[in-house]
């Protein structure tokens, strides 16, 4: 971190402990820009663990910041739902014409048959299968890299493997695999957040594209026997076969978003922290064997996805604090992984912790992340194939942040491969 | 051995003796792991407390990941409690539920099932 970066989080911290509590709304974008927002987190957890904000964004929310209270939120499915007739998963209410039914923003039990129709794609005996394809493009990716130059490592590196890996999944043409990569952005794409964002309208008519694009596809697959890929499995799954076309829409946005932003996110982040602790990477090339606890270390550390919104189904008390029906409540995974009273050292990134996979990135309960096996096999093969190949990867310039509180991302990383 | 249970730790009272159940895990492929656990922690601590591969308990035991899937045949399935209504659900998320499956997490070691015999599967979703 150069020396202006560490004036700004110096002041960021000063300011977060130093702000009335009422003021302190951490769905800030600025904050998520500047990467400050633990700082914040870090006061509410100590002062005020359930806390209640008015966002000019959002509008009023709770921020759940504690990591066990967070575990509370999101096991109990039947007091806080996801369901988008309620508001969904995120904190902006999606106007009528916008909504996009998914099963991630779905309760019981219409969740649970279109989740398990999708599941065997992403379960352990089919990632064994895709393993060797997998570590194949990861090598062709990595071997195409320029020595001697900057360049950006999210588009080359992040973007490309995970663009590359979410193609396979769907069986999708590998010629025009960067349109998955625009419909993940588009997706997620708030222009109340970020001015340079589409209009609406306009990102409506990029997913129907989308759509239209999908639609062909699952009409070549309908009508061909079952095959092992996404678009066949919904096709022909009988909890998938008969949804109507918005709903085909809002299943594929959250299998693009959800296997394009998550693992991209965490293949910058897991170089980037490494970069920035150099005696882990140094533990990490001295012991390669520590990428399987690296992996799961990393993920915690992005925490790719920093919140989950639910919706208060009656009122209900959370922490001391009286949570309305209807409320919205963001359970803040970011800061529940930085929860000293639930992890050891939890603000230091440590990559050969005892038990690495108790973090809440994936979340807990009937919404866990359904890919985040095939995540982490898809991390595990980037290391293993880094290590070997380059010595040294120096990050040469500061990253640049996506202006969002869900997506904890990365939209540049300058680095350069001597060689 | 008598003890109050919480969020998975153990509160050992001091003036009862300790015991420890036998628990075989079988892998996926075959491997037999023998661990003496003590009585009042859950299969899934007791798996990961001795290194068993195959049982990852994310969750740290709130039965709230489905990570400690495995398979409990008879006999002793039926000395077993049955599965809660949340338990039932997240078995939902695995990728093998069979009636034979249950979480590791939920299933306290008692005297009454040393000498239980488990089986994993293919992998942790």
């Amino acid at each position: 971190m150069n020396a202006l970066a560490s004036v700004v989080q110096q002041q960021a911290r000063e300011a977060a402990f130093a702000m009335p509590l009422e003021s302190i709304d951490p769905a800030n974008p600025d904050y998520f820009v500047e990467d400050t927002v633990g700082h914040y987190f870090a006061r509410l957890r100590r002062d005020d663990p359930v806390h209640r904000s008015v966002s000019p964004i959002f509008g009023p929310y709770w921020s759940v910041t504690r990591y066990h209270d967070i575990m509370a939120v999101d096991t109990n499915h039947a007091a806080f739902s996801s369901d988008l007739a309620r508001g969904g998963i995120v904190l902006t209410d999606q106007p009528e014409g916008e909504k996009l039914p998914m099963f991630i923003a779905m309760d019981p039990p219409r969740h649970d048959d279109q989740r398990k129709a999708i599941t065997p794609i992403v379960a352990p005996p089919n990632l064994a299968t895709m393993e060797p394809l997998i570590r194949e493009r990861t090598r062709a990716v990595l071997d195409g890299l320029p020595r001697n130059e900057t360049f950006n490592w999210v588009d080359k590196v992040s973007i490309e493997l995970t663009t590359l890996m979410l193609a396979t999944l769907f069986d999708f043409p590998l010629q025009d695999r960067r349109l998955l990569t625009w419909w993940s952005d588009v997706a997620t794409m708030n222009k109340a957040i970020n001015p340079g964002a589409l209009e609406p309208h306009e990102r409506m008519a990029e997913l129907g594209k989308m759509l239209e694009y999908f639609t062909r596809l699952w009409n070549e697959r309908i009508n061909a026997p079952p095959a092992s890929d996404l678009v066949s499995m919904l096709a022909h799954g009988p909890a998938t076969r008969n949804m109507s076309s918005l709903e085909y829409m809002g299943n594929l946005v959250l299998l693009i978003v959800g296997g394009n932003d998550t693992t991209r996110n965490s293949m910058t982040g897991g170089l980037l922290a490494l970069h920035d602790h150099p005696d882990q990477w140094a533990k990490l090339r001295a012991n390669p064997e520590l990428i399987q606890s690296l992996v799961p270390e990393i993920v915690r550390w992005q925490t790719p996805l920093a919140y989950m919104r639910r919706t208060a189904v009656a009122d209900v008390e959370l922490g001391g604090k009286r949570i309305k029906a209807g409320d919205k409540v963001a359970m803040w995974y970011l800061s529940g992984n930085r929860d000293e009273s639930a992890i050891d050292d939890a603000q230091r990134f440590i990559i050969d912790r005892a038990r690495p996979r108790q973090h809440l990135s994936f979340g807990f309960g009937i919404h866990r992340c359904v890919g985040n096996r095939l995540a982490e096999l898809q991390l595990r093969i980037l290391w293993e194939e880094i290590l070997p190949r380059f010595p040294v990867i120096e990050v040469v310039g500061a990253p640049v942040r996506v202006r969002s509180p869900f997506v904890r991302g990365f939209s540049q990383l300058p680095v350069r491969i001597p060689g | 051995m008598r003890g109050l249970v919480h969020c998975g730790m153990v509160l050992r009272c001091p003036l009862t003796i300790e015991t420890m159940p036998q628990v075989t895990f079988i892998t996926f492929s075959g491997e037999r792991h023998v661990v003496d656990a003590p009585a009042g922690i859950s299969l899934m601590r007791a798996a990961t407390d001795h290194g068993v591969p195959g049982i990852d308990g994310d969750c740290g035991g709130n039965c709230a990941c489905a990570t400690c899937h495995l398979f409990v045949e008879a006999p002793w399935a039926g000395r077993l409690s049955p599965r809660s209504d949340h338990e039932e659900d997240m078995l939902g998320l695995t990728v093998d539920p069979r009636p034979t499956s249950r979480l590791g997490c939920q299933i306290r070691l008692t005297d009454a099932l040393d000498g239980i015999v488990v089986s994993l599967p293919e992998g942790q979703h």
